[in-house]
């Protein structure tokens, strides 16, 4: 597909990656030349310079024969101007723009109706609605849903306590009472395919499947304690904690809230009657303490700076916090941070580009195509859903009489309300939902692609 | 100091001022008391020779017109409006020291109601139809009239901050863009209310200038009586219709504006007029546990109870019984609901609800700012959050209020009237209400205060009406050394 992304910031650069590496031809409008000719150098796409709302800039980007454009600078006025004049140059174009001040949100619904938008993209409240799904369920460093929630992917670490240490997989449903399926294991900053015989050491991250009905019974039996959250610490008052905060006092959740610049402080008090804020650097730790960091039941690290977020959750998780979330945005950072405990990351530009992407793929390919993609395993692996239908091939065929690509598992099956864990005698039948997790990103894009 | 401009309003005050008396004037001449006539008469007359005279001096004014300006104005225009409107009760004989005839007109322009006439029932009919009108004239302001009639803001910003002094609230603003407009819906939803007030009374069998004269003070929240026994003797229904329109009075106006665009919910989410109508069900319930015994049956202990918070709270003044002879505990009940007093932008008098309400909530979070320093702690009402200035000039004002209070109170303590007397006399003029108690209570008047007694009380009842910045701007020497 022809795609123009306008604005080559945090989440044009993450979609200039994941769109050049699934095929796609890329035209990137930014205004600064040196940050385009870094981009075309690194991706194999064009790059056009100037402001991307104006009419002659889109078009010598090849708006009239461009199929999407995702308009991602950083003010979100600009983003709709772009919008609706590519449209009005091209009536058949799709529009994804980034709206994120929270002064818009309430209106977003009434912009797409009203303006030509077909998706719009809010980065920080996507990071907020993860880190409230994530408090919800603590335990798991993550969490995907698939089939409409009936089906999961969790994401575990096996520390020194766990009772799945030195425990070979084809042993694991001994120990946890349960039909689970682990489908991908982070070891290393490395991921890896696992087989039957695979043994799990300390320090792994596992990513495991399930019916969203065990989980209860997984957690209960892997004895992670699922308090529930009450009481929680935010370091860094930007637009994710405003969001999460807001999100987290509807949910009847104590919140403090630190943050450095008075102005902000007030702003923020006057947006959010029932959060303490706190004047105060996080990364001094006795203004931590002040706050009572170690009666917190999660800290969540919301700054700008990701050295300072990691700094601040260590020194939670090193004073007893149950849960800690750190906000990552570079790339370096979150490989540094996987060899760390660092709990669970949230990278914005990350679920961003993510939703994106989705949307994306289900443009290009109505039929058998992808319902949703989530990546997992640091995005060395993604869990793909797919609606089986009619001409799917190889339906009602035992598992075990397939032939799959190599790096390919079914994770699972999902038959109307009923979810499963697959094992060589399921079958999957028209109207099912089979979640596939690979190894290779954007390989698959509709099912008939896993068989070898 | 746009001194010229000044000179303009004042003329046109004293104009409107002249046209008001008219009426009286035809009162007089209706019911054949000649010295009325001629009282009223002249002061017409000295009225419209000095207005014109200003007006033809001040032809030429510039247009600079600050919020000194605006202040100044203001209190001047009260001032000269009492100092005149004052005239006819010395001329017609009947209050022949002018000292007393200021002191009863202050108390009238500034809704107080206390007076220094004993025998009320022997005024002549047009005096006691002027003296009740000050009250009606006094409780909206006559800067709004003017505000409300005259297109003078034609294009110029100035007139809101003649609103802004007049008007009482911590915070006041305007209802809709236009100024007039503003002016027009609150002097119609004040005219309407006490069309409906005077109905409501003649339906009890009033006689209609008494009837005229009872809602004129109910709607400034004044509290001039017609009868020597203020409204005791009157029939339960018609008391009970007193207690329900002082209480409406004592709303703030825009709540009923808001009402009429169809907005209830707002209404009834004002924090202010949930406090207003909590204190009130509070009170009365305390009162008639406090005076139980006194009184017959439950129902009439109700009523006296209901009626007396409604004419304290609201600063009216109005009562049915000598809540003097009240046991000390609904009396204490009574001295605190002075203070507090009405809302804000309605006709009564007091520290207003609002303030009372911000003050609690200021100390609330300066105790919790001194339990945690860091955290960053904002004064909300109405789930809005209030600015930090208006909350300086909240205790500002409270600051103001305490020291006047208790400077006056000293200086009507040189009569020689007992504590409880002089600090409820001080409290009754301050916070426009009327009767104190002790020898200032309902039965009593405040005629035995020595002439500085009164003029002291004159410069209060001004400075409670005004809300004490205008006065004490027009006292300040800054505002008078050029710079």
């Amino acid at each position: 597909m022809n795609i123009i992304i306008a604005g080559a910031g945090k989440v044009g650069k993450v979609l200039v990656r994941q769109l050049t590496a699934e095929g796609h031809d890329l035209t990137i409008i930014d205004r600064d030349n040196q940050v385009l000719e870094s981009l075309v150098v690194k991706h194999d796409a064009i790059g056009v310079q100037g402001n991307c709302a104006s009419k002659a800039v889109l078009e010598q980007a090849g708006v009239q024969n461009a199929d999407l454009v995702i308009a991602a600078t950083n003010a979100d006025e600009v983003n709709l101007l772009c919008c609706l004049t590519a449209h009005g140059i091209n009536p058949n174009i799709h529009t994804i723009a980034r709206i994120r001040d929270p002064e818009y949100t309430e209106q977003i619904m009434t912009m797409r109706q009203t303006f030509p938008l077909s998706l719009t993209v809010n980065p920080e409240k996507l990071a907020a609605m993860e880190i409230e799904r994530l408090l919800k369920f603590p335990g798991f460093l993550r969490r995907e849903s698939f089939a409409k929630g009936r089906s999961q992917i969790v994401e575990l670490r096996i520390d020194g306590k766990s009772k799945l240490k030195n425990v070979a997989l084809t042993d694991m449903s001994n120990v946890v009472k349960c039909r689970v399926l682990v489908c991908a294991v982070l070891r290393g900053g490395q991921a890896v395919a696992p087989s039957g015989n695979f043994v799990l050491q300390e320090g792994d991250r596992i990513f495991v499947t399930a019916p969203t009905s065990t989980l209860a019974v997984l957690l209960k039996n892997l004895d992670i304690t699922t308090r529930r959250v009450r009481r929680v610490l935010l370091c860094g008052g930007g637009r994710v904690s405003f969001y999460l905060a807001g999100l987290l006092e509807k949910d009847r959740i104590s919140v403090q809230l630190l943050e450095k610049d008075r102005s902000r402080c007030l702003a923020l008090a006057e947006a959010l009657p029932e959060t303490a804020v706190v004047q105060g650097d996080c990364s001094n730790q006795s203004i931590l303490d002040d706050q009572g960091i170690d009666q917190c039941d999660a800290v969540i690290s919301l700054t700008g700076l990701d050295e300072t977020n990691m700094i601040v959750s260590l020194y939670a998780a090193n004073r007893g916090v149950g849960q800690t979330i750190t906000k990552l945005s570079r790339e370096e950072s979150i490989r540094i941070a996987n060899t760390m405990n660092l709990g669970s990351i949230i990278s914005p530009k990350e679920l961003c580009s993510n939703v994106i992407v989705r949307y994306v793929r289900a443009m290009q390919n109505q039929t058998g195509a992808a319902v949703s993609v989530h990546a997992i395993a640091d995005g060395q692996a993604e869990a793909v859903e797919f609606k089986v239908e009619a001409g799917t091939p190889n339906c009602d065929v035992p598992l075990k009489e397939l032939k799959l690509k190599q790096d390919v598992l079914i994770a699972g099956i999902v038959h109307g309300m009923q979810s499963e864990v697959p094992n060589g005698d399921s079958r999957f039948v028209p109207g099912d939902r089979v979640v596939v997790v690979t190894g290779r990103r954007g390989m698959l894009q509709q099912l008939g692609d896993i068989f070898a | 100091m746009n001194i010229k401009m000044m000179g303009r309003f004042i003329a046109q005050i004293i104009a409107i001022e002249a046209a008001f008396m008219l009426p009286a004037l035809a009162i007089s001449l209706g019911c054949g008391e000649w010295p009325g006539v001629k009282a009223f008469g002249i002061t017409v007359g000295i009225m419209v020779l000095l207005s014109a005279g200003m007006f033809l001096l001040c032809r030429r004014a510039g247009r600079l017109f600050g919020a000194k300006e605006g202040f100044v104005c203001v209190a001047l225009s009260w001032i000269v409006m009492s100092l005149l409107g004052a005239l006819p009760l010395v001329l017609c004989g009947q209050v022949p020291h002018y000292i007393d005839a200021l002191f009863e007109i202050v108390s009238g322009f500034t809704t107080t109601g206390a007076s220094v006439i004993s025998d009320v029932e022997g005024l002549f009919r047009g005096m006691l139809y002027w003296r009740s009108f000050t009250h009606w004239v006094g409780g909206m302001g006559v800067l709004v009239f003017l505000l409300a009639v005259l297109p003078t803001g034609n294009g110029a910003g100035f007139t809101m901050h003649l609103l802004r002094a007049e008007s009482p609230g911590p915070d006041v603003g305007k209802l809709v863009p236009k100024m007039r407009q503003t002016a027009l819906i609150l002097y119609v939803i004040y005219i309407v209310l006490t069309i409906i007030n005077v109905i409501f009374l003649l339906a009890g069998g009033m006689h209609w200038l008494h009837a005229l004269c009872t809602a004129f003070g109910t709607a400034g929240t004044g509290g001039f009586g017609t009868f020597n026994t203020s409204l005791a003797d009157v029939s339960p229904y018609l008391q009970n219709a007193t207690t329900v329109f002082m209480f409406l009075f004592g709303i703030n106006f825009s709540c009923f504006y808001l009402l009429l665009m169809g907005k209830l919910r707002s209404v009834l989410k004002d924090e202010e007029l949930r406090l207003y109508i909590g204190m009130f069900v509070a009170c009365v319930i305390g009162i008639v546990l406090s005076v139980r015994p006194l009184y017959g049956t439950l129902a009439e202990t109700i009523r006296h109870a209901a009626f007396q918070v409604s004419s304290v709270m609201t600063t009216t003044g109005f009562s049915t019984t000598d809540f003097d002879l009240w046991p000390s505990f609904a009396k204490g009940i009574l001295l605190m609901l002075m203070v507090v007093g009405a809302c804000a932008g309605s006709t009564g008098g007091g520290l207003k609800c609002i303030r009372v309400l911000l003050l609690f909530k200021v100390l609330g979070r300066n105790i919790r700012q001194i339990l945690t320093p860091r955290k960053v702690l904002v004064v909300r009402s109405n789930g809005k959050v209030v600015d930090e200035k208006v909350l300086a000039n909240t205790n500002a004002y409270f600051a103001a209020y305490m020291i006047i209070l208790v400077l006056s109170t000293l200086v009507l303590s040189l009569d020689g009237f007992s504590v409880e007397t002089n600090l409820s006399a001080a409290l009754a003029t301050f916070n426009n209400i009327g009767p104190g108690i002790g020898a200032v209570g309902p039965t009593c008047n405040f005629a035995a205060f020595s002439d500085l007694s009164k003029v002291t009380m004159c410069l209060t009842m001004l400075a409670g009406r005004l809300e004490i910045f205008p006065l004490l701007v027009l006292f300040s020497r800054s505002t008078w050394t050029r710079k």
